[in-house]
C-alpha cells in the first residue's frame, strides 16, 4: 500500500541487471556524507552474493550495529567471509572487511622493502603522521586495497565482484582526486629537491628551484624546526628506492576504475546538498569518461494513497474539526489529525520530488532508483535483503 | 511569519524535554561539529545570528573550502576577508571569513617574521602547499590559529573585536583531531614556533572561553556520533557546550491517539465514515486503511525519535531542539532558527 513518495523521471537503474552481468567485477558507491553509502554498499553486495556472485564488499566506516551484521568484530583489514550467505544454487558467497588505512599503508611498505629498511620507514615520524593523519591518506589507500582485492581476485579466482564504499570526505570527488594529489606530492618537485642530497650532488635542481629552495628551507624551518625536513628527507630516500612511484601507483587504481568493469553507484538522499554533491560527480565521471551506473535516492518519504491531495486532506480535516468540534479524544478528532498527518508526508515528498527534478532535469539520460526512508536503521542482513529489494524494485 | 514563528516554538517544545542552554556567558569560541548530513553549517550561522542581537558582533568561520556560509547567506563566494553578511535583530551584525590554510601561513609569516614578500614568493612556487602537505597538522594550527587571533582581539580591545566568534568546524570523526592541534604538531616539532604557537591556540581552546557543540538528528548513527563525540572530546580534556538537535518534526498525534496506533486501535470504520462525511470521493475503506497505516508508521517513528532524544538527555548536556523547516532553509528559516535559540538561551 506504500509507495515511493518521489518516482524519478529518469531510466530505472536496473539493480538485478548490473549484478547478472558478469563484466562488472568492481561497484563503487560514492556520495556526500550521512546518505547511506555503507549501507547501500552493503545492500547492493548482499544481494549480488545471494543471486551467485562471489562478493568482496570493503566498507570503510560502518556503523557497530551493520558491522557486526556482517560479522566484522574487528577493523583488521581482511576480508572475512560472512556465515550463512548464500544463493539457491549455493554458488554466491559474500566476504566483508573494514579498511584500516595505516595498516594498509604499512602493509604496501613491508611488502616493498626489505625487513630492515621497511622497520626504518615505519619508524619515522614523518611517515606516522602521513599514514594517519594526512588529508588524502584514507583515499588514497582505500584505492590501494581495492587494487590488491582486485589483483588477488584475478590470481585466486576468489572473487567475481568487488563492492567499495568510499571514505567520509569533504567532497564525494576526493575519492577520485585525492591519491593523485597524495601521488604527485610524494613524487613532486620539492621532495624531489629535498632528497637530491641523497641521490648525489644536487642533481636535477634547477636555478630556480635551487634559487627558492635555500628560502624555503629556511622558512619550514623556522616554522617548523629543522628535524621535519630531516625526517621528511630521509622518509623520502627510503621509500624511493624501495619501489616505484606514488604517482604510478595511483594511476595504475584510477585506470582501474575507468575500466568498463568498473561500476559508480552516486548515492544521494533527497536534500540540496547532498544533491548538489550528486550533481558534481556525475558530471566529473562524465568529464572523465568513468563508468556510471546511475543514481541511488536514499531516504525518500513514502506516501500511501497519494490520490488524495494535501489540499483535500486539509479540506476535509478542516470540515470535520468544524463539524465535530476539535475534541482530540474523540474518532472526529482522530480522524481530523491523521487527515493532516497525510497531508504533512505528501508535502514532504513533494518537496523532495521537487528536489530530484532539478537533478533529473541536469542529467537527464542518468538511471536511477529510489530507496524509502525506513523506521529505523539497518542493523541486520534482513535489514539490507530490504534495501536490496527496493534498489531492485523501488515500487 | 508569525504563524511559521508559532508552529516553530510548538516544535520547539518537542517531548518536552528542552533544558536551557547557557552557551552565551564567558564563551567567546563556538566550535560546531557534527555529523555529516546533520546541518552544522545552517546551525553554526544561526547561533551567530543569536549571539548577535542586541546590537553585538559576530564572526562565522567556515574551514572547509566549502564555501557553505556564502550559499546560505546568499551572497558571493567569501574571500579570506571578514565581510559583513547579515543584520541581526537589534542592530547587531553578523560577519563571515572562509579560512584558508595557504592565506593563513602567510598571515602567520607576516606577523611573526614579517615574511610577507618571501610567504608570496613561496606561494608561487607551490611551497606553502607543499608545507601544508608535509605536516599535516600545521594546516589544522593554522585554521585554528586564525580563529584564536579573531578572540584574541577582544583581550587588546582591537577596534575590529568581535563579541563572538562561531566556527564551523569539521564533522565530529576528526574534531578531536583538529582541535587537538597541541598533540599534533607535537609528533612534528617538539620546539621552535610553531609548537609554541600551538601552546597559544590550545591555550584557548582547552578553556572555558571555548565551548565545543555538536549538532545531531533524532537517528540512530547521528546520535551514536554525537555520543563518541562528546566521550572523546572529555578524554581529550577539550570543553564540550551543548547539543542542538536538528531537524526534528513535532508528533502530529496527541498522545492517547499513539497509543491507539500503537496497539492497532485506530477505528478503520469510524475514520472512513468521517472521511466521506467530509467530502473525500475516493473509496472509504481504502481511505481508512491508508490512513491507518500512516498513524502506526508515525507511531513508530515518534518512538524511534524519543528512544534517540532520551539517549542524548542521558549525557546530561545543555540540549536545544531545533526544527525541520517544511521549505528548506532560506534567509527566513534562518531567522527563525536564530530566535529559537535565543528563547532556549543563546544569547
Amino acid at each position: 500500500m506504500r509507495t515511493s513518495g518521489v518516482r524519478l523521471d529518469a531510466p530505472l537503474l536496473g539493480i538485478d541487471e548490473l549484478l547478472a552481468d558478469e563484466g562488472v567485477r568492481i561497484i563503487v558507491c560514492t556520495g556526500a556524507g550521512g546518505v547511506g553509502k555503507t549501507t547501500t554498499a552493503a545492500a547492493v553486495a548482499l544481494r549480488a552474493a545471494e543471486s551467485g556472485r562471489r562478493v568482496c564488499v570493503m566498507t570503510i566506516d560502518p556503523a557497530r550495529r551493520l558491522a557486526q551484521a556482517m560479522g566484522l568484530r574487528s577493523l583488521d583489514n581482511t576480508p572475512r567471509q560472512v556465515p550463512g550467505v548464500t544463493s539457491p544454487d549455493g554458488s554466491g558467497s559474500l566476504h566483508a572487511m573494514m579498511l584500516d588505512m595505516k595498516r594498509t599503508f604499512d602493509e604496501v611498505v613491508e611488502a616493498h622493502a626489505d625487513p630492515e629498511r621497511a622497520r626504518a620507514i615505519l619508524a619515522n615520524p614523518f611517515y606516522q603522521a602521513l599514514s594517519s593523519s594526512f588529508a588524502g591518506t584514507q583515499e588514497y589507500m582505500a584505492m590501494e586495497k581495492l587494487g590488491q582485492l582486485r589483483a588477488r581476485a584475478d590470481a585466486e579466482g576468489t572473487w567475481d565482484l568487488i563492492v567499495v564504499d568510499t571514505p567520509p570526505s569533504r567532497s564525494a570527488l576526493d575519492f577520485l582526486d585525492a591519491p593523485e594529489r597524495l601521488g604527485s606530492f610524494l613524487d613532486g618537485r620539492f621532495i624531489r629537491v629535498l632528497t637530491a642530497p641523497a641521490r648525489g650532488a644536487g642533481r636535477g635542481i634547477g636555478k630556480l628551484a635551487a634559487m627558492g629552495f635555500g628560502l624555503f628551507t629556511n622558512v619550514l624551518n623556522k616554522i617548523l624546526g629543522a628535524q621535519v625536513l630531516v625526517d621528511v628527507g630521509t622518509f623520502v630516500a627510503a621509500i624511493d628506492t624501495t619501489f616505484g612511484g606514488f604517482r604510478e601507483r595511483a594511476d595504475a587504481t584510477y585506470a582501474l576504475l575507468k575500466d568498463r568493469g568498473t561500476a559508480f553507484v552516486v548515492v544521494a538522499a533527497p536534500e540540496r546538498d547532498a544533491l548538489r554533491e550528486a550533481s558534481y560527480f556525475v558530471e566529473r565521471l562524465e568529464a572523465d569518461d568513468m563508468p556510471l551506473a546511475g543514481l541511488v535516492l536514499n531516504r525518500v518519504q513514502q506516501v500511501t494513497l497519494p490520490e488524495v491531495t494535501p489540499e483535500q486532506a486539509l479540506a476535509a480535516a478542516d470540515r470535520i474539526s468544524d463539524e465535530d468540534g476539535s475534541d482530540a479524544r474523540s474518532d472526529a478528532g482522530l480522524t481530523a489529525a491523521l487527515l493532516r498527518l497525510h497531508a504533512d508526508r505528501q508535502r514532504i515528498a513533494a518537496r523532495q520530488r521537487h528536489l530530484a527534478e532539478r537533478f533529473t532535469a541536469a542529467h537527464p539520460g542518468v538511471a536511477a532508483t529510489t530507496v524509502p526512508a525506513l523506521p529505523g536503521d539497518v542493523h541486520d542482513l534482513d535489514g539490507l535483503r530490504e534495501v536490496g529489494a527496493y534498489l531492485a524494485d523501488p515500487c | 511569519m508569525n504563524s511559521l514563528r508559532a508552529a516553530m516554538t510548538a516544535t520547539w517544545n518537542y517531548a518536552g524535554s528542552v533544558t536551557t542552554a547557557s552557551l552565551g556567558p564567558g564563551v567567546a569560541l563556538h566550535v560546531v561539529s557534527g555529523k555529516g548530513g546533520t546541518g552544522k553549517t545552517t546551525v553554526s550561522a544561526a547561533v551567530a545570528l543569536a549571539l548577535a542581537s542586541q546590537g553585538r558582533r559576530t564572526l562565522l568561520m567556515e574551514v572547509e573550502g566549502r564555501q557553505g556560509i556564502a550559499q546560505l547567506f546568499d551572497v558571493p563566494p567569501l574571500p579570506y576577508q571578514e565581510r559583513k553578511v547579515a543584520v541581526a535583530p537589534g542592530g547587531g551584525e553578523v560577519w563571515a571569513l572562509a579560512v584558508d590554510a595557504e592565506d593563513a601561513l602567510l598571515d602567520y609569516l607576516e606577523i611573526f617574521y614579517n615574511l610577507r614578500r618571501a610567504g608570496s614568493a613561496l606561494r608561487r612556487m607551490g611551497a606553502v602547499d607543499f608545507a601544508t602537505t608535509i605536516a599535516p597538522g600545521l594546516r589544522d594550527v593554522l585554521l585554528t590559529g586564525k580563529a584564536i587571533e579573531v578572540v584574541r582581539r577582544t583581550d587588546k580591545a582591537a577596534p575590529d573585536a568581535y563579541d563572538a566568534v562561531v566556527l564551523d568546524a569539521p564533522p565530529t570523526g576528526r574534531i578531536c583531531r583538529f582541535l587537538n592541534v597541541n598533540s599534533e604538531v607535537s609528533g612534528l616539532a617538539k620546539v621552535g614556533p610553531i609548537r609554541n604557537h600551538a601552546d597559544l591556540v590550545m591555550s584557548v581552546i582547552a578553556s572555558p572561553r571555548t565551548a565545543v557543540h555538536l549538532v545531531s538528528l533524532l537517528e540512530e548513527m547521528p546520535v551514536q556520533e554525537t555520543i563518541d563525540a562528546v566521550a572523546e572530546l572529555r578524554e581529550n580534556r577539550l570543553p564540550v557546550g551543548g547539543i542542538f538537535v536538528n531537524m526534528t518534526r513535532p508528533p502530529m498525534l496527541t498522545e492517547e491517539q499513539l497509543d491507539q496506533a500503537r496497539e492497532g486501535r485506530l477505528p478503520a470504520e469510524q475514520i472512513a465514515a468521517l472521511a466521506q462525511q467530509a467530502g473525500l470521493r475516493q473509496d472509504a475503506a481504502t481511505v481508512a486503511a491508508a490512513l491507518v497505516l500512516e498513524g502506526q508508521d508515525h507511531a513508530q517513528r515518534v518512538d524511534l525519535e524519543r528512544r534517540e532524544l532520551q539517549r542524548i538527555a542521558d549525557l546530561g548536556l545543555p540540549t536545544l531542539t531545533l526544527p525541520l523547516l517544511a521549505d528548506g532553509i532560506d534567509l527566513g528559516g534562518l531567522y527563525a532558527l536564530a530566535g529559537i535559540l535565543r528563547e532556549g538561551g543563546v544569547r
